[in-house]
């Protein structure tokens, strides 16, 4: 009896899904495939970091494209670095994707979802800001006009306050 | 006759329990896995335009979003 209630109680516990990355902790480490060499996340400590994790099926990822493109060419200089994580579980899909969209920022190749699943994404597109020191400092998820905006005051923030 | 209401109990609270452990191997799909789903050949409509206004009724009247293919965009959102 007493263990079949622990069965019970173990089940409920497993079937609750990984805590959800908060504003304020420190960024799990993401080591994947570049287009051009490993990338790895604590390599781009003293820097802030734009965290992307996007498909090649997903629409509003599709409209994030131009603008990290624009963020990456305003806020490079000062020390951002966009990073997108492809999450297509083909990967041929999203070199297909690649071809035809301009990118001058990293991207990292995880097929297998292992750093959606460290950061718990919760929808897609989904984007995290990391301070300078490595601290989360804004989690977002979608992607639309009104996103711009507010990701780019959060930006500048983040880029001030590491100096 | 109690012993026999006793196995009785026990048999159906491990029943419920073997139930209950089973929901918890279900995996839900996660947002990034939802390439096949996002296609539309996987909502119940043919015609986006038709599917938006759908979408738009139940979101405003209901309420409800997503169920449909998925999710409110095709983005897999929700």
């Amino acid at each position: 009896m007493r263990k079949q209630i622990v069965a019970v109680a173990l089940g409920i516990a497993l079937s609750v899904s990984a805590l959800a990355i908060e504003v304020g902790q420190s960024a799990p480490e993401i080591q994947l495939p570049g287009r051009s060499g490993a990338i790895k996340l604590s390599e781009l400590k003293g820097k802030a970091v734009y965290l992307d994790f996007w498909a090649s099926w997903c629409g509003p990822c599709k409209q994030s494209f131009p603008w990290m493109n624009e963020m990456q060419a305003k806020y490079g200089a000062k020390g951002l670095q966009v990073l997108a994580v492809n999450l297509d579980q083909k990967p041929e899909d999203a070199t297909g994707f690649l071809q035809q969209t301009k990118v001058d920022f990293l991207i990292a190749m995880d097929p297998v979802g292992q750093s959606a699943q460290k950061y718990n994404v919760k929808g897609m597109p989904s984007s995290l800001l990391i301070g300078r020191d490595g601290k989360v400092t804004v989690v977002h998820t979608g992607f639309n006009a009104a996103s711009k905006a507010e990701l780019e005051r959060a930006i500048v923030a983040a880029l001030e306050a590491g100096k | 006759m109690k012993a026999l209401q006793r196995i009785a109990l026990g048999l159906a609270l491990s029943a419920a329990a073997l139930a209950a452990s089973g929901c918890a191997s279900i995996t839900p799909v996660r947002p990034w896995e939802k390439g096949i789903l996002a296609k539309p050949e996987m909502t119940f409509e043919g015609d986006t335009l038709d599917l938006m206004f759908t979408e738009h009724i139940l979101a405003s009247r209901e309420g409800a979003a997503g169920g449909t293919g998925a999710g409110g965009g095709g983005c897999g959102c929700y």
